[in-house]
């Protein structure tokens, strides 16, 4: 014999949150709040809480999909544990072998940006043409316009943001962390300079 | 060990340091892209394969490193200026503020080297978006007449090409040929410049391929006392046969 059905009070936010759910299905880049917003037809604060209760849904470790914010925005992704299932369908073509010389441009444009390749080449004291080419190839960095003398100049993209899985380039750790002991290193070219013969 | 024969493998470059050194002084590859500290790291590497340290082989490496360090530095400072007239203090604060700099940008390149290997096993979607939001295209406010005035002038027909310059009206030899026998028949001897005195360039041209047409037959000869002096024609020796085929031909 059939139970008969038990009337469940549905969260109010269940009907935004499918459709948001939806919505980051079929795009394939991330979705800003502003985008939802203007998509769902609702309001920011409705939709944040949906957003909320779908990352506890998608949440590593319970579903095979996980909903991040990412490069200034939500997507979804596959969780960390079907990444080996995921690495034998799939490859990251993106980062494949990107090399020191690459790494070290993409610091420069990350943290300089938007800057040209005069500026890149003059930070790391080689010419970087061909490498900011194969960035440019990539999609990790991308055209931002024009400097005073018509020379282009670049910036990283979303997707940069998303392969290294920043939230935006705010996430990304202060350039002064990196500077080691500047004192020594002053220290030993003053004394260097000292000796030269003038 | 041969400094010389170092295999490299650079980012710009890839065989013997020979042939290194050879395409840079000739110029055909830019110093600029060559990290010399690969080559550095590849000759110690080198090094530290052998038990014994060979002198000689440091000693030539460290002259063609310097040289070539020496090259890469004037050509990547050479537009700046004032660079050279700092007092060595001061260049070697100028000098420690770009190492600093560039030695946080190597850190930051590895923090990145990191985050991704961090970030290796998250798969997402890459690709077009299906649904991103088309550019809609807005345009300002067009007046028809204007369109189709443009319109007009571009469907108008053309103006005829004019095909002046190409037509050139050759007279034929056989006139002058009979002009100049005609001449000669009453004088002895004529001046080739007097008698086509009033034609133009392309007549004289004419003329002159029927002297070299009597001459070639033997009915006349020619003197010149210079070159552009003028040509002297005088009666020859006359073959029938030859004048006639000479007229025919012409």
């Amino acid at each position: 014999m059939e139970r008969p059905l038990r009337l469940i009070q549905a969260n109010p936010l269940d009907s935004l949150a499918r459709t948001i759910e939806a919505l980051l299905v079929v795009a394939s880049q991330p979705l800003s709040v502003d985008e939802l917003v203007e998509a769902c037809e609702d309001e920011a604060e409705r939709v944040e809480t949906a957003l909320g209760l779908l990352s506890e849904r998608y949440r590593e470790g319970r579903s095979g999909i996980v909903l991040e914010q990412v490069a200034g925005g939500w997507a979804f992704r596959a969780s960390r544990d079907a990444a080996e299932a995921c690495g034998r369908l799939f490859e990251r073509p993106v980062e494949r072998s990107l090399s020191q010389a690459a790494l070290e441009t993409l610091a420069v444009v990350a943290y300089m940006g938007p800057c040209s390749r005069p500026e890149i080449a003059r930070w790391r004291g080689v010419a970087v043409d061909s490498v900011v080419a194969g960035l440019v190839e990539r999609g990790l960095i991308a055209e931002a316009g024009r400097g005073d003398l018509g020379v282009v100049r670049y910036r990283v993209t979303p997707l940069f943001e998303r392969v290294f899985g920043l939230e935006s380039l705010a996430a990304l750790p202060r350039l002064d962390e990196f500077g080691g002991d500047a004192e020594e290193l002053r220290g030993r070219l003053e004394s260097l300079a000292e000796r030269r013969p003038a | 060990m041969s400094v010389r024969e170092l295999e490299l493998d650079l980012d710009a470059f890839e065989g013997p340091f020979d042939l290194l050194l050879t395409l840079v002084l000739r110029e055909e590859l830019p110093l600029a892209e060559v990290d010399v500290a690969g080559i550095v790291l590849a000759f110690v590497e080198r090094l530290a394969e052998r038990e014994e340290l060979d002198l000689d082989a440091c000693g030539e490496f460290l002259v063609l490193v310097a040289a070539l360090l020496e090259l890469k530095a004037r050509g990547l400072f050479s537009g700046e200026a004032g660079l050279e007239d700092l007092d060595p203090g001061e260049a070697a604060e100028e000098l420690a503020r770009r190492l600093e700099e560039y030695r946080r940008i190597k850190g930051a390149a590895q923090w990145l080297s990191e985050r991704l290997a961090l970030e290796r096993d998250r798969f997402f979607r890459l690709g077009p978006a299906p649904l991103a939001p088309r550019g809609e295209r807005r345009l300002a406010e067009q007046d028809p007449a204007a369109l189709a005035a443009l319109l007009q002038a571009l469907v108008a027909e053309p103006p005829d090409v004019s095909l002046a310059h190409l037509e050139l009206r050759f007279p034929p030899v056989s006139r002058f040929l009979e002009q100049f026998r005609a001449v000669l028949g009453r004088r002895q001897r004529f001046d080739f410049d007097h008698e086509v005195e009033g034609l133009t360039r392309v007549e004289q041209a004419v003329a002159f391929l029927a002297l070299l047409e009597l001459r070639r037959a033997g009915e006349i000869t020619l003197e010149q006392a210079a070159p552009f002096a003028p040509i002297r024609v005088s009666r020859g020796v006359v073959h029938e046969e030859e004048v006639a085929w000479n007229a025919r031909s012409a």
